[in-house]
């Protein structure tokens, strides 16, 4: 009786982890549909993975995405370390506020976040979107991520080590760098990593502050996918989900998500 | 040591600075925004304060707006939640030493871009898509059934994207139960379905509210999935933000629904935080 229940619950956990993959299995699939429409499935072909690298349009897009996602991921993993870093070592009256600060973007509305930056460019600096507009929203919402992922390792950091290598003569900058970075290294790496695949994602806060010319890649599938469904549109959905999982697969394999107790410190704050 | 050494502020200001100018500055500009007007270029004037923004987005006109939001969200919380509890409760029992790796590939389609999470259910659920053409080929329905552009798509879509937020505080919860008291119930004759209700649900309680917010939160807020699998039609207040902000460029009511929604994530997020946190504790 409790066996056949245990194994119920079993056969109905397998279902819903198929539920939570098969839509993307899909989309994969029929990134390799030889039907031009994509209605129905008429045979298989590689021919869409060397049009999309033909196309002006998507090269572009993801130049674009390419260079925001190298700056989003340089600068928020440089303030996030050190924001992470001082938040693992900080006393309690400050830490709570400074908790909050970094929680808030992570829980806000995309939309809201979006829309704030839009009327915050518009209004000081007249901006109507562009690419510098975009690098500092991605920025904003990437550096909650590294620095709740680098807190998480520098409270686990045997303070002793850095002492030692005080005592044997090293700076407060030699210490850190010759210490500290590279106990931290690879929640730095991790950090930087989940930053890149948010950055690369991103739409929402994109769409209100793309201007002419700095459409991303998501932007483009999502003015695309509105008139239909194209094998090509799922070969460019197919390239980023690789790319994004490869990032997120490197992140879990450094280790910053081996605890359940680390992801949940990352995705609830 | 480089904290200790020089203060903790070298390393806190630039980040803090950084959030604060960029992110809790703009917000600022939502709520100043939110009590201004516009003339007819869709410039933000300030010149007259008003409430009228917040009295519009309560009036009779928007309520089918607001309630399909919450009617959204609100189902998809509560499919969530009857989908998640088992799993979180399977993973919790059973997950032995895999435990993290069941976690994590919950969370892996989530990390995957929402968009083409989303774009994928249009494939599954157009006239001629996958279900449509299993349930033809089966011989089950000669016209295509439509699923697409319904609150049904909707639904899935924000259930399918939004679970693993659901899933993650269950399991806190559920893996923080103590064994014994189950075993307890079980030794003074409650069957498993009354330990179930009066032991492990209200144990639990904290981990439902905690995954009932994390997914009403983002649900409420969403509007790639209105748009794609709701259709032209279906208007929510996220959908609304969106055209009021880029084609119909009435700022200051975008502002004010937008200043709603905020309002509504941060209680949430505290309450759920909160709720988690005293589980913990306790």
């Amino acid at each position: 009786m409790r066996t056949d229940r245990n194994r119920l619950l079993s056969a109905y956990a397998v279902v819903v982890y198929i539920f939570l993959f098969l839509p993307i299995v899909i989309l994969i699939i029929f990134s390799f549909n030889a039907d031009r429409r994509n209605f129905n499935w008429t045979g298989f072909t590689l021919n869409w993975y060397p049009t999309l690298f033909s196309n002006r349009l998507i090269l572009g897009a993801l130049g674009v995405t390419l260079q925001v996602a190298a700056i989003a991921v340089f600068a928020s993993v440089v303030l996030g370390t050190f924001l992470g870093l001082g938040l693992a070592r900080i006393g309690r009256r400050w830490r709570g506020p400074l908790e909050v600060l970094l929680l808030l973007p992570m829980v806000t509305p995309e939309i809201v976040m979006g829309i704030s930056l839009l009327l915050f460019f518009a209004t000081l600096f007249g901006g109507q979107g562009s690419f510098t507009q975009i690098a500092i929203a991605h920025i904003t919402f990437c550096v909650s991520y590294v620095a709740v992922i680098v807190r998480a390792r520098a409270i686990g950091l045997d303070p002793h080590l850095e002492e030692a290598g005080r005592d044997l003569g090293a700076s407060a900058w030699g210490t850190f760098r010759h210490v500290t970075m590279p106990l931290l290294a690879p929640a730095i790496a991790a950090g930087g990593m989940i930053a890149f695949a948010l950055s690369f994602d991103d739409l929402v806060i994109t769409s209100f502050n793309a201007g002419v010319g700095s459409s991303t890649l998501p932007l483009y599938i999502y003015s695309k996918i509105r008139f239909g469904v194209t094998p090509e549109i799922n070969a460019v959905s197919t390239l980023i989900v690789a790319i994004t999982g490869v990032a997120i697969f490197i992140a879990w394999r450094l280790g910053t998500f081996s605890s359940s107790e680390g992801r949940l410190v990352a995705e609830d704050g | 040591m480089l904290g200790r050494r020089l203060g903790i502020g070298p390393l806190i200001l630039p980040g803090a600075v950084w959030l604060a100018l960029f992110f809790l500055v703009p917000l600022a500009f939502i709520a100043a925004v939110s009590f201004g007007t516009h003339d007819r270029f869709g410039r933000v004037l300030f010149d007259a304060l008003t409430l009228d923004n917040y009295r519009r987005a309560f009036a009779p006109t928007f309520i089918p707006t607001i309630s399909r939001s919450i009617y959204y969200a609100g189902m998809t919380t509560i499919l969530s939640i009857a989908i998640g509890y088992p799993v979180a409760f399977w993973i919790s029992r059973y997950g032995g030493r895999n435990k993290a790796l069941l976690l994590i590939l919950v969370m892996l389609p989530f990390w995957t871009s929402y968009l083409i999470r989303t774009y994928a259910w249009m494939i599954i659920l157009r006239d001629n898509g996958v279900v449509n053409s299993i349930l033809h080929g089966l011989g089950i329905t000669g016209e295509p059934i439509i699923l697409l552009n319904t609150d049904l798509a909707v639904i899935l879509g924000m259930t399918y994207g939004f679970l693993p937020f659901a899933i993650l505080p269950l399991f806190v919860s559920i893996d923080r139960l103590d064994e014994a008291l189950v075993s307890a119930a079980r030794d003074l004759y409650a069957n498993g379905r009354s330990a179930f209700i009066h032991v492990i649900l209200p144990l639990t309680m904290p981990g439902i509210i905690a995954a009932s917010l994390l997914t009403f939160i983002p649900a409420i807020g969403d509007y790639v999935t209105p748009d794609l699998l709701g259709g032209a039609q279906t208007t929510t207040v996220a959908k609304v933000v969106q055209t009021l902000f880029l084609s119909g460029r009435d700022w200051p009511q975008g502002s004010a629904l937008g200043f709603i929604l905020m309002a509504v994530t941060i209680i949430g997020t505290f309450a759920a935080v909160r709720s988690l946190r005293a589980e913990v504790l306790s």
